[in-house]
């Protein structure tokens, strides 16, 4: 393990603790786009460059952008009166504190067993390409149609409506 | 068994990405707000990623791609998600006046 790896995982753990913790949404929104450059260099530091190229340019690029946009649409910066905690928040981190120690007696009785790989995938971007549009092209298609539908689903949901009497 | 967790690469992205995990499901699950809770789910998709691209990387076969492509596609469908969650939340503010969760009792019955 290297230095940079618990470098990067610091940041992106610290990035998504601060988000969850702190009162102000426009501060959990810029702690989350920390952790999500955190998570692209950690892509980038397994050799996965297109991944993590496509993290930036999705997560920093859009949709950071679009949480702050929400925000700032729904007067999150105001401070709520009851606390941004829920009542039962107590049990919502023993049930986080669960799932992780779950987790993580599973991965570190499991470590003899994952894969070692040691060599660098020689995979480019070409090879990433020719998979897209020919082993997973249906796949690709479905994607480009979810993606069309989720845009014109959010546009009319969020679209302003006539004022009707109530 | 630690000193072993440490000399493996994979077991360490491993527990970096449950630790994401568990950060992204409190801050689903202890937050009021609803933006809040769409940034936890977001933590916790991007967590899963991170242990797609590990195995793709550490394991057998990369050059089949299919942990890279799992991840690829996973980005996408949670870009939409982001979209369609984000303008629900809006079109809840314009109706109720909130995006707190509490608040949100209508169909309660």
């Amino acid at each position: 393990m290297s230095v940079v790896f618990y470098l990067l995982a610091a940041i992106t753990l610290a990035g998504g603790l601060v988000a969850v913790l702190l009162k102000q949404l426009v501060h959990c929104a810029l702690a989350t786009t920390v952790a999500f450059a955190g998570l692209a260099l950690l892509f980038l530091q397994l050799d996965a460059q297109f991944a993590g190229f496509a993290q930036i340019l999705v997560y920093i690029g859009a949709v950071a952008i679009l949480i702050v946009f929400a925000i700032l649409l729904t007067h999150g910066s105001e401070l709520p009166k009851g606390g941004v905690f829920s009542r039962t928040w107590f049990v919502g981190f023993v049930i986080a504190a669960g799932v992780f120690a779950v987790l993580a007696w599973a991965v570190l009785q499991s470590v003899r067993a994952v894969p070692q790989q040691s060599t660098v995938p020689a995979v480019t971007v070409h090879d990433i390409g020719d998979a897209l549009v020919g082993r997973y092209v249906l796949p690709l298609e479905i994607v480009a149609l979810l993606l069309t539908a989720a845009t014109i689903g959010a546009v009319i949901v969020a679209m302003h409506e006539k004022e009707r009497p109530r | 068994m630690t000193s072993t967790a440490v000399n493996s690469p994979l077991a360490g992205y491993l527990l970096v990405a449950a630790l994401l995990f568990a950060i992204g499901l409190a801050g689903a699950l202890v937050r009021r707000n609803a933006i809040l809770v769409l940034i936890g789910i977001e933590l916790m998709l991007n967590a899963a990623n991170l242990n797609f691209i590990a195995f793709w990387r550490y394991g057998p076969h990369p050059e089949a791609l299919t942990g890279m492509m799992f991840a690829i596609f996973s980005i996408a469908v949670a870009a939409a998600e982001a979209a369609v969650g984000l303008g629900l939340v809006i079109s809840i503010h314009r109706h109720t006046n909130t995006t707190e969760l509490d608040k949100m009792n209508r169909m309660k019955g």
